[in-house]
């Protein structure tokens, strides 16, 4: 019963998406958006939201309840498996994936549908109106394709179970951080289509825009990651990204999404950018979209092979070609007239922000062609695979320019600057850099990449907070602190990447019971291997002592697991962390010989990678957290710098429009 | 203006092109082997220190002698090479020279393995970061290629060596030589 009234919820959803469309259409096309039957669009978005959430309680309580007579159940569940990870199943799987995307999407339009009311009714029309029909499209692939609600008429005794890979507390909530990134993208996407429409791009709408694009990137940024630390921790090759096409298809409308937080500030506060705004919108939804198609239809050979099926990928290629080709098209015929925006001299705010998204758009080609390539070459009948070797030096070529940019341009005022203003800080930040440059290449023989990401990660340590000077703290916005939160994460992860690539050491070996064992700093022996069971797997464990530097000894008890609902066999590391790294333990087989294989690899700094991760995404939680707050005091009526900001500027103000919301030095003597 | 016009209907085009491809890839099976796309080429230049105390380095001179080889890709902590270590040994007794690369692997313990499974080759070098496996299209442990007289990739076998390949590897070898 609780199966079809999740059912029913799912199609009375879908034809409110169906009147929403046309309403929101009807509503587009009218002079002033206040055609009669537009007044339905916005009660239509906001009940989809409560319908497509009682469908997603639905599914949740079958597989709670373990109900075996839904197939989605008896394929990817088991009766014995723990609650939390019977409930992940919901997700962990295809159908129910897909019924979190058009749930999620779902209450992002109801929420914009309920409060947004700054832009022009008009635009909102036009906006609600994209959102159905990316949403219609989504319910048509759930309910005709991928029923998540579908009955078996025979009740099987068990379940299936579900991927060993996927039974990880971690990963349980690693899927739908990502969606939520997408599905805000496509709240971008649906603005820009819009913008597109009735031609009206004003920092209004950027103001619009930007919660949802902070709010996606936040959320697309602990994905990533949470999916790098899980891929590291689970795969069992002490690898932390492998640039793998699935592990490509999250960061690649990450980067989209970076670009556009960044191009969407200069609309909002200066209004220049406006076409390359539009134009990320719909790239980062594209990406988003691509992503998914890549997942989906397992067209690239990837570690997440188990998310495959074909058939529906004809049905998001199908859905890809008609949201992004028609995106594309309408802004093809439509791009020429918009109005350009402000001009700006190259030495400015937005000049650096410029060289920022254009180095963003690199990198996102970079990705995307090497991503793509083996599909390209296998065309002709050609097997290549594109790994580390293309990846890491290309995308470094930008990304390591844009790291001394990112130095220099929160400095920077808007609109024009003079370098002589901000030599100080940036001085000390470079002296900074080219000192551990130096220290490093004299002590130390490491690669070309790690080196300058060690100097560089140092530099911009220092300068991320240079924006903090001359400033009080208190009176700091949140967005500023956010903006240098967020840098200084950048800083620490680059740290953390260039450390371990620079100083990890690796020891592969097949030992036996009582042999020793050293890597790097750590020595230690294997004590002994037994057999552990748990709820639905058996493991061999190895019992090993190590100690780092003649320091006490720890316990490390890596484990080869085998689960038998369903047959598979997974790695389960051992890590022992300390401040300054990670010793990362996996046992393999055990040899005919009696030896067993074990994996040990040092990791110097490694977990900053994931701090510098974390970091990034607090600090546009802080940005977002500033932002809405001031939002929320000007709707009050309350005077705000927005506001004040908002006033016609003076021809010769040097005045930063948007004074303390963006960072830029407050009264700095000229 | 104009050419902002013509680069958008680019990226129009280009949007359009990959949809077509993906079209076409999802009709088409899944072959899951990747093979080296270095057979039929020379093999690529490389200067392998020696892996074990008891046998020289490994140059790509020495894999273009005028002699075909078999090329054993190994590493002592893999366990399928300790598997396929016997049937080495028999395509040695059968005549083959057999020249191997030890993947990421410390002297002693190729000393400690070569001591347990046998030695069948005569010259082994040490492959730290695996770059001479990659630089050949290799992508895991164990492979094993056969090389003509004059440094030609002629064959690639992905996995261990069974018994049943030891026939079909000589077989190989001797068509690498004719």
């Amino acid at each position: 019963m609780i199966a079809e009234i999740g059912l029913v919820a799912l199609w009375l959803a879908a034809a409110l998406a169906a009147l929403q469309l046309l309403a929101g259409f009807a509503g587009a096309r009218s002079e002033d958006g206040k055609a009669e039957i537009a007044a339905l669009v916005r009660p239509a978005a906001a009940l989809q939201a409560v319908l497509c959430a009682v469908a997603f309680l639905a599914l949740l309580y079958v597989f709670a309840i373990t109900d075996l007579s839904v197939r989605l159940v008896a394929v990817n569940s088991h009766s014995m498996k723990p609650l939390i990870f019977k409930l992940s199943g919901a997700w962990g799987n295809h159908e129910g994936s897909m019924l979190l995307w058009v749930t999620v999407m779902a209450m992002a339009g109801g929420l914009i549908a309920a409060v947004e009311r700054r832009l022009p009714e008009r635009t909102m029309m036009a906006t609600l109106c994209a959102q159905a029909f990316v949403g219609l499209g989504f319910y048509a692939f759930l309910l005709l394709s991928s029923n998540p609600f579908e009955r078996l008429a025979e009740v099987p005794p068990e379940g299936n179970g579900l991927n060993p890979l996927l039974q990880d507390v971690g990963l349980a909530f690693h899927p739908p951080t990502l969606y939520i990134g997408y599905v805000g993208l496509s709240v971008a996407f649906s603005f820009a289509v819009a913008a597109l429409v009735t031609r009206n791009v004003t920092p209004d709408f950027a103001r619009v825009m930007r919660p949802w694009v902070l709010g996606a990137w936040i959320f697309l940024t602990i994905g990533i990651t949470a999916g790098s630390y899980w891929a590291y921790y689970e795969l069992g090759w002490g690898g932390w990204w492998f640039w793998d096409p699935v592990e490509n298809a999250s960061l690649m409308p990450w980067l989209a999404a970076t670009a556009l937080l960044h191009s969407v500030s200069v609309l909002a506060a200066r209004d220049a950018l406006r076409t390359w705004t539009i134009m990320l919108g719909v790239i980062a939804f594209s990406m988003s979209m691509l992503g998914t198609f890549l997942v989906r239809s397992g067209i690239l050979t990837s570690v997440h092979a188990f998310a495959v099926d074909p058939e529906r990928g004809s049905f998001i290629l199908a859905l890809l070609a008609l949201y992004i080709g028609g995106a594309l098209v309408l802004f093809a015929l439509r791009a020429n007239t918009i109005a350009e925006g402000e001009r700006f001299s190259l030495v400015s705010r937005e000049g650096a922000l410029v060289v920022n998204n254009v180095g963003l758009s690199a990198i996102l080609g970079v990705v995307l062609l090497g991503t793509l390539y083996p599909l390209l070459t296998e065309a002709f009948d050609v097997r290549v695979s594109v790994g580390p070797p293309y990846f890491n030096p290309v995308s470094a070529i930008f990304f390591l320019p844009m790291v001394v940019v990112l130095m220099i341009g929160p400095l920077l005022r808007w609109r024009r600057d003079d370098f002589a203003r901000i030599i100080k800080p940036v001085a000390l930040a470079l002296a900074i850099a080219i000192t551990v440059l130096v220290r490093v290449a004299i002590w130390n023989d490491i690669g070309i990449l790690p080196m300058l990401g060690l100097a560089l990660a140092a530099g911009l340590a220092i300068a991320s907070w240079a924006p903090m000077l001359k400033r009080s703290l208190r009176r700091t916005p949140l967005a500023v602190w956010g903006m240098c939160v967020a840098h200084f994460g950048v800083a620490v992860a680059l740290f953390g990447m260039a450390a371990d690539s620079a100083f990890q050491q690796e020891r592969l070996i097949a030992a036996e019971v009582g042999d020793f064992v050293e890597v790097g700093p750590w020595t230690g022996r294997l004590d002994s291997v037994n057999a552990v069971a748990g709820p639905n797997w058996t493991a061999m464990q190895a019992n090993m002592m190590l100690a780092y530097e003649n320091g006490p000894e720890q316990r490390a008890r890596p484990q080869s697991r085998n689960f038998w609902t369903p047959q598979m066999e997974t790695s389960e590391v051992a890590l022992l962390t300390r401040w300054n790294g990670q010793l990362y333990v996996a046992v393999g087989n055990q040899g005919e010989d009696g030896r067993w294989q074990l994996r040990l690899w040092w990791k110097p700094f490694v977990t900053f990678i994931w701090y510098g991760g974390l970091l990034i995404a607090f600090g546009g939680g802080l940005s977002l957290v500033g932002r809405v707050a001031a939002d929320l005091r000007r709707r009050r009526g309350e005077g705000d710098d927005e506001i004040a900001a908002n006033a016609p500027e003076e021809p010769d103000s040097e005045a930063d429009p948007e004074p303390r919301a963006d960072g830029a030095p407050e009264a700095v003597p000229a | 203006m104009k050419q902002l016009r013509i680069a958008l209907w680019a990226v129009v085009a280009v949007a359009a092109f990959l949809f077509g491809l993906f079209a076409y890839q999802l009709s088409q099976p899944k072959d899951e082997f990747v093979q080296s796309a270095l057979v039929g080429e020379k093999i690529p230049e490389f200067d392998l220190p020696p892996a074990s105390t008891s046998r020289p380095g490994l140059s790509s001179a020495d894999l273009a002698d005028g002699t075909p080889k078999l090329l054993n890709i190994f590493a002592s902590w893999c366990i399928p090479c300790a598997v396929e270590a016997p049937q080495l040994e028999a395509l040695e007794r059968r005549g083959a020279q057999i020249v191997a690369v030890a993947i990421r692997d410390r002297t002693e313990d190729v000393d400690r393995f070569l001591e347990v499974h046998g030695n069948p080759f005569t010259r082994i070098g040490k492959d730290d970061i695996s770059e001479v496996q990659l630089s050949i299209g290799s992508s895991g442990v164990p492979e094993t290629f056969v090389i003509a007289g004059d440094g030609t990739i002629t064959y690639q076998h992905i996995g261990d060596i069974r018994r049943e390949h030891v026939p079909l590897l000589l077989e190989e070898l001797r068509k690498a030589g004719e």
